[in-house]
């Protein structure tokens, strides 16, 4: 048994659950912006390759971080693997769908030269990009508000409202903000790996998402502050205690979720780097360092993630319907011995997928032009 | 409780969507191993035809591939999905296995997957290599830590079940690790996704040279699928013969039904090749029976006896009997907001699944009557006929399989691969592997019925609480959408079949234009 006690592995795995997601924003997220952008950007099949082909050697391994963040909820917070997913159902089924279409999209569009073919999977791979961001901000979105759920005695979860009341006007919102980040960050990679045209259409875009993305961060902020009550954890918290998220009574009070930057200033400096971030993006993309403008897109895309992350701690997902229920970083874990193991799995292997991820990444480094397309028809998606 | 519509369909969703994306897993495990060893032959002779084999039946991998990803997704999330209870009561224990394998196995094979179709100029050939192998390591890795998974699915071992979170905890991952069920299943489930990459690879082989066309490449590549296919069709029998010792010891019902043998019969036990079982009368007529072959195959002994079905209902019953007194036990040690259970309430708070089979009896199981207890005993017996059924066609396609890859070996060994009546048939025998494949799923886990985990959880209890109309959308939704990818699939696949390997291109100007992408 490891030497480390269960509140610091549940501190722990937060924090690796909040490394995953920001994995998966940071890198599929440039995947799902390139999808997005498609259409607007390509205007011709070479262009059109020219953006799949960007993504294409590295897009399946971007991916990963998402399978990999659904399982290790799964291992390290079952509990918020099944409420989240089971009660988010049909939105969940909506996400699949879309990701089940996006690599066939991008695999099957080349093999066929029919013009009709290749125009159905452009509306794909258009929808595979667009579905999952905005999704995936709503759900975020709806987290603040809480979820409509509860526990009964064996630990079953029940749900209250369907699909349509996760779209209330905060949570299309928060959708919102995720498609400008991601439309962002996919416009900064089109910019470092095409070239011409795409490029400079993308570089436009980037600089314009990144400017609307400020604004909007910005009205997230003072929403969150005014109008969305956060939820606080009444009494003393056992961080030590068996995971049952009926032992705990919670409450919910206006401002809340913005109390923690008030407690530790310091903690504004995430928030903060997303503005540095996408500031740098729109002064950036209009210039020749490219892949500076990317990073400076990947900070933005992480410190939203976390801001996201840091605002609800240590709630993982409240419920509306019965506070009590909320699901926290101190009641919704596995084990202290899974967690354990879990935690010896994930030193060992995540700095090795990081070391092979970056060395795929060089080796296909360098902007994907149309005299190469041109040249590979019938090699390249 | 979900409702019985909300289990039903959750379940149909599920053995869809599994079975579906078992469709691809398979030729993904043998075609990455065999796309390997080819391209092996090349770096080692570096006979340009075999790096032509190598992308040839890379693009068609390709097309499978991207097919096993997408169905793959849905596999990670519909536990969550669907079966919200079942994540809640054992995530603790078979969330890791699957963590796990993200970690270990998907991220390799999906990170390298890119180098392997985009790096053939930018890697040394030695390199390219090591990339194809990291392929076919991540994705038979991969298989590994999911049957690690499903394996405690069928023998839940290294675990307990803790009062104060309502739900089974770790107590060894060694043991669930290295479950005797797992180790048997792995070699199996592995060598069978061989044998479908075999036959793929043989088949349509067989159809360029029955049509004249690409002889150089399909003699190779037949020779290749011959070899490796018939050393995988024999472990498939060999290790197949291994997973039914296994189930024999740690699974009785499963195999008691799959040989519908009502009773116990006296040591070694007879093997029923053929008969009609009939679960209501709960015989088997008309049965041809082979004596001691099963006693042989399940107990690896002459004299240990193999217990019939109504033994295991008559034990089922005594197991809900002392499950109703741990769940007793489990009500007062909950009032008590106890962490610990004291070590006399193990016992019977560890047969508490089977007290829940109740449940579907009635809610207040502490009241059931003798009658109710009875019911849900008899409720352990999976579906005999089918299991039966499926069991004995995967095992004959089994020893087909032997038979015609010996035969495969034998014409490329004396170089007569251009017999026609073995062409024909190697090219009809195509779908027959993803058949009995299908099949051995069917046996695992419809044969595990009626529980989710073996002992411990009821499937019906694992269901999400889902609004029917939602669980209908989506049934339909998947159903829709699979068969329509399912026709893009095979029709692109067709294509590239017709379309055969393209002339080899002349290397120099293709190394001289990505010379130019400043690479």
């Amino acid at each position: 048994m490891l030497p480390i006690d269960y509140a610091t592995l549940r501190l722990l795995w937060w924090a690796f659950l909040g490394i995953l997601l920001i994995g998966f924003a940071v890198t599929d997220g440039f995947d799902l912006g390139a999808a997005i952008l498609a259409p607007f950007v390509a205007r011709n099949d070479t262009e059109r390759r020219i953006v799949l082909n960007a993504i294409g050697p590295v897009w399946e391994g971007n991916q990963v971080w998402f399978i990999l963040g659904g399982g290790a909820a799964f291992a390290a917070w079952p509990p918020l693997y099944a409420v989240s997913f089971s009660g988010f159902y049909l939105a969940m089924f909506l996400v699949l769908a879309a990701l089940i279409l996006r690599p066939v999209a991008i695999a099957f569009r080349g093999k066929l030269e029919a013009a009709g073919w290749r125009r159905a999977w452009d509306w794909a791979f258009f929808v595979s990009g667009l579905v999952p961001a905005l999704i995936f901000g709503v759900a975020f979105g709806n987290l603040f508000l809480g979820v409509p759920f509860r526990f009964d005695d064996t630990l079953r979860v029940s749900y209250e409202g369907g699909l349509f009341g996760l779209l209330n006007p905060w949570a299309l919102l928060c959708g919102v903000v995720s498609v400008a980040m991601l439309t962002m960050h996919g416009a900064s990679w089109l910019a470092l790996k095409s070239d011409d045209a795409v490029a400079q259409r993308s570089r436009s875009v980037a600089r314009w998402a990144a400017i609307v993305l400020i604004v909007l961060f910005t009205v997230a902020g003072l929403w969150l502050a005014y109008a969305v009550p956060g939820y606080v954890i009444h009494g003393a918290v056992n961080t030590d205690a068996p995971s049952n998220p009926l032992n705990k009574t919670v409450v919910r009070e206006a401002g809340a979720w913005l109390r923690h930057y008030g407690n530790h200033p310091w903690l504004a400096a995430v928030p903060g780097l997303t503005y540095l971030g996408a500031a740098a993006v729109a002064i950036l993309a209009r210039g020749k360092e490219k892949l500076a403008a990317f990073l400076a897109s990947a900070v933005a895309v992480a410190a939203i993630v976390a801001t996201a992350g840091i605002s609800l701690f240590p709630f993982l997902l409240p419920s509306s319907l019965d506070p009590n229920s909320s699901l926290t970083v101190w009641d919704a874990s596995s084990s202290q011995a899974t967690l354990g193991i879990m935690l010896v799995a994930t030193l060992i292997f995540l700095p090795i997928i990081i070391a092979y991820t970056g060395f795929v990444f060089r080796v296909m480094r360098g902007p994907v032009t149309g005299a190469a397309i041109e040249q590979r028809r019938h090699e390249l998606y | 409780m979900p409702s019985i519509d909300v289990v039903d369909l959750s379940r149909l969703q599920f053995a869809l969507t599994a079975l579906y994306h078992f469709l691809f897993v398979p030729l993904t495990l043998g075609l990455s191993l065999l796309l390997a060893i080819m391209e092996s032959v090349f770096v080692m002779t570096g006979r340009p035809v075999w790096r032509e084999m190598v992308k040839f039946w890379g693009t068609l991998f390709g097309i499978n591939v991207a097919m096993g990803v997408a169905t793959g997704i849905t596999m990670e999330f519909q536990f969550g999905t669907n079966w919200a209870y079942y994540s809640h009561y054992v995530g603790d224990i078979f969330g890791a296995p699957l963590a796990i394998e993200g970690l270990m196995a998907f991220f390799l094979e999906a990170t390298f997957i890119g180098l392997f179709f985009f790096g053939w100029d930018r890697l040394s050939s030695l390199g390219h290599l090591i990339v194809t192998w990291l392929v076919a390591i991540g994705s038979n890795l991969s298989a590994l830590w999911i049957l690690i998974a499903n394996a405690w699915m069928q023998h839940p071992v290294g675990a307990h079940f803790d009062p104060a979170t309502m739900r089974m905890e770790l107590s060894s991952f060694y043991k669930v690790v290295f479950n005797p069920v797992a180790q048997a299943k792995i070699v199996h489930t592995v060598s069978a996704g061989y044998v479908v990459g075999s036959m793929f690879v043989m088949s349509i082989s067989a159809l360029y040279l029955l049509r004249g066309r690409h002889r150089e490449l399909a003699k190779r590549s037949l020779t290749v699928a011959a070899s490796f296919g018939l050393a995988s069709a024999l472990s498939v029998v060999v290790l197949g013969d291994e997973s039914g010792y296994m189930a024999g010891l740690n699974q009785q019902m499963k195999i008691a039904a799959i040989e519908a043998m009502w009773q116990t019969e006296k040591p070694p036990a007879s093997f029923t090749v053929f008969g009609l079982p009939d679960a209501k009368t709960e015989t088997t007529h008309f049965a041809i029976r082979v004596p001691w072959v099963l006693g042989l195959i399940a107990t690896r002994s002459l004299d240990t006896p193999i217990p019939g079905i109504k033994q295991l209902v008559a034990a089922a019953e005594q197991h809900i009997k002392s499950g109703l007194v741990g769940y007793g036990d489990l009500v007062k040690l909950r009032a008590a907001h106890a962490t610990t259970v004291p070590p006399d309430m193990r016992g019977p708070l560890g047969d508490l699944g089977y007290a829940l089979l109740l449940k579907r009896i009635r809610p207040d199981i502490e009241h059931a009557t003798p009658a109710q207890i009875d019911a849900a005993a008899l409720s352990t017996v999976p579906d005999v006929p089918v299991l039966f059924w499926a069991f004995r066609v995967m095992v004959g396609f089994g020893f087909y399989f032997i038979l015609l890859f010996a035969i495969a070996f034998y014409l490329a060994s004396r170089r007569m691969l251009d017999q026609r009546w073995f062409l024909r048939l190697a090219l009809w025998s195509l779908p027959l592997p993803w058949l009995a494949a299908e099949l051995g799923w069917i046996v695992a886990e419809y044969g595990r019925q009626p529980w989710i985990i073996d002992g411990v959880l009821p499937t019906f209890l694992g269901a999400s609480t889902e609004p029917v109309a939602d669980l209908w959308f989506s049934l339909f939704g998947f159903v829709l959408f699979y068969s329509t990818l399912a026709v893009v699939d095979v029709y692109l696949m067709v294509k590239y079949v017709r379309l055969g390997p393209p002339p080899e291109a002349p290397g120099a100007p293709l190394r001289a234009a990505l010379a130019a992408d400043g690479n």
